[in-house]
């Protein structure tokens, strides 16, 4: 048993981002155990994905097959169960995306195995794999055991670089079997939500807020002072929940990413999903009340403070 | 219908110290509040919705200490009909994949047609339960929805995708569906309702009363195991502007004039 399998995500026609970076993890690992990574491409009219997989890759398994022509977790679950027991992998890799997590719990699951969601860190040891993982909002790490194998570990996107190329892996083509009977899902489009113009990635200042701004009425000083300094108003996902601000004013990985020359956190935690859609700006500013807020080890300048006194403060000094 | 709603107790952390215990695997809870689960919160308004919509009951269920049953009660008062509480006592150390064998046990002792979960616990941050629990049952799953339109046997919804885009599937019942924060606005308990809830069902049950394989459960039947839990070390620190509050504002007035920005 050995090897270490890692799932490559697609999405019209193309591969996403976080299937490189899945790979490049799998590849500091592999050279810490001695193994080989093999990529796993599941679609339909993929010839060109595989080949560029094959360069992050000792090999790459591709099937190509009708029923992968749109995603669904049962069908790619029914081709890798299959494909894990027939290969024994030591560690199998997934992303953890929205695609990923739809597939790897059921996954786990079916094939008995331990699972660990949004791994940022692996330690192989003797009897199993060590896994690092973010909780509470990012406060704090977990380092969790997976006992089984393989271990199933589904991978946080963004975090690692998805660099490494520089192999010329085999492209090994796969016959599925029979795949997509069965099902009790259906997938039926992608529907890109509809844009009602607004574009904060252009934007050279943006002003981010988050859930400690604690009530809609309290935005509007925010406004006047973001308009005051030529930003753009953006905010943290709980906020666009909440519906004070549009959905395009979303910053993080379900919401927009920018890279602006400053970007102003106002209350807002820092929770990775955030940060992956900020973290690119030149200059940082977070406000926070909490010392520990994970968002100052993303900033470059941080001020402990209740933003609704700093914000009116600074408001009068750039009068 | 029968829809079961798994609500799950968690500690309010955004604005709090998070401190490790002395087992290293543990929180001090001492001074925290606790909450619903942010996602769970809108799974049990995703649930109310339907039930307002069609010929329905909502029941709650949850794992978790005797303090769970305040989140339950909660429930209670916003709709829901009755509501289970399975004492974790002997189930600590479980981990997601475990959980789901919970309530398993319990969904296969007491059948519903729909379960909501939310797509993530705001503490472990797993987005396990919900698809580990339908593959339990042997039922389908879709996870992170957004919007949910149910027919008379299936449902339509639409699933929220890194990038702006939804995916709009269909699914048969039963199923679990895993509902993510923002596609409705939660309500909040009316007096009346809270009133109500004093009188409705709140049940507490042992494992061993819906006859749980406790090896599959708790600690010893997981197959990941916490090994210790540590504050992250903090990579490229910010420089922290000191001062009251005037004295950081002009400090911050002069970062962002030298940037141009004013
Ligand atoms: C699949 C998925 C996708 C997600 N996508 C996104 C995304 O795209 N974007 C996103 O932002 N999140 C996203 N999230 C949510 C994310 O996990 C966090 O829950 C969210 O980012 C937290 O937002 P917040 O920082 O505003 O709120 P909280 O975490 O609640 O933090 C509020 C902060 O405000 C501070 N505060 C309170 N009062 C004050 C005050 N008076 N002055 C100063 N500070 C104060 C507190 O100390 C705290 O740090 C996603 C989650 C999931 C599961």
């Amino acid at each position: 048993m050995s090897g270490i399998m890692v799932l490559a995500e697609h999405r019209h026609g193309d591969l996403r981002d976080v299937s490189h970076e899945v790979l490049s993890a799998a590849r500091n690992l592999a050279e810490k155990t001695g193994e080989q990574v093999e990529a796993v491409l599941l679609g339909q009219g993929c010839d060109e994905m595989a080949q560029r997989l094959a360069a992050q890759a000792h090999r790459v398994i591709h099937a190509e097959h009708p029923a992968f022509r749109d995603f669904n977790y049962e069908t790619w679950q029914q081709a890798l169960v299959r494909l894990v027991k027939g290969r024994e992998p030591s560690i199998v890799m997934i992303p953890h995306t929205a695609f990923g997590t739809d597939l790897g719990p059921s996954l786990a699951v079916e094939l008995g195995v331990g699972i660990v969601s949004d791994a940022i860190g692996f330690e192989p040891g003797p009897d199993g794999l060590k896994v690092t993982r973010g909780v509470y909002g990012g406060k704090l790490n977990a380092e969790r055991f997976i006992s089984t194998t393989p271990a199933l570990v589904m991978v946080r996107q963004s975090h690692f670089k998805p660099d490494q190329p520089g192999l010329e892996g085999e492209v090994v083509n796969w016959d599925p079997g029979d795949v997509g009977s069965g099902l009790r899902t259906r997938f039926i489009s992608l529907e890109e939500v509809p844009s009602t113009g607004i574009d904060i990635t252009k934007a050279d200042v943006v002003v981010g807020i988050g859930r400690g701004v604690k009530e809609e009425k309290n935005i509007g000083p925010i406004r006047e002072f973001a308009e005051h300094i030529g930003a753009v108003l953006a905010g943290s996902r709980p906020v666009i929940d909440a519906g004070w601000l549009e959905k395009e004013r979303q910053v993080g990985s379900s919401g927009k990413t920018v890279k602006p020359r400053v970007y102003i956190a106002l209350g807002i935690s820092g929770a990775f999903q955030h940060v992956a859609g900020m973290t690119g700006s030149d200059t940082i500013i977070a406000v926070n009340k909490d010392p520990h807020a994970p968002i100052f080890a993303v900033a470059h300048y941080g001020i402990v403070d209740d933003l609704h006194k700093v914000v009116p403060a600074l408001r009068e000094k750039l009068a | 219908m029968k829809i079961a709603v798994c609500l799950r107790r968690v500690p309010d952390t955004a604005e709090a110290d998070v401190k490790v215990d002395g087992t290293g695997k543990g929180i001090v809870e001492d001074r925290l509040a606790f909450t619903i689960n942010e996602a769970d919160n809108y799974a049990l308004e995703e649930a109310l919705l339907l039930k307002e919509q069609r010929d329905a009951e909502v029941s709650l269920v949850s794992v978790g200490p005797k303090e769970a049953d305040e989140v339950l009660r909660m429930g209670l008062a916003k709709g829901a009909a009755g509501a289970v509480r399975i004492d974790d006592k002997e189930l600590q150390g479980s981990d997601g994949l475990a959980l789901a064998e919970v309530l398993a046990a319990y969904f296969r002792k007491n059948p519903v047609d729909l379960v909501f979960t939310g797509c993530i616990a705001q503490d472990v941050e797993d987005s396990q339960v919900g698809p580990a629990l339908a593959q339990l049952l042997g039922w389908p799953h879709t996870s992170y929805v957004v919007k949910l339109d149910c027919g008379d046997e299936r449902m339509t919804v639409r699933r929220e995708l890194e990038g702006g885009f939804l995916e709009v599937k269909d699914i048969a019942r039963p199923a679990v569906v895993s509902i993510q924060t923002g596609g409705n606005t939660p309500r909040y308990a009316s007096i009346l309702g809270i009133k109500r809830a004093r009188t409705k069902p709140l049940e507490a049950l042992e494992p061993g009363a819906i006859d749980l394989d406790t090896s599959k459960a708790g600690e010893a039947g997981s197959r990941t195991r916490l090994e210790r839990l540590y504050v992250p070390e903090v990579v490229s620190a910010a420089e922290m502007i000191e001062g009251d509050v005037s004295e950081k504002a002009g400090r911050l007035a002069d970062i962002l004039k030298e940037k141009g920005v004013s």
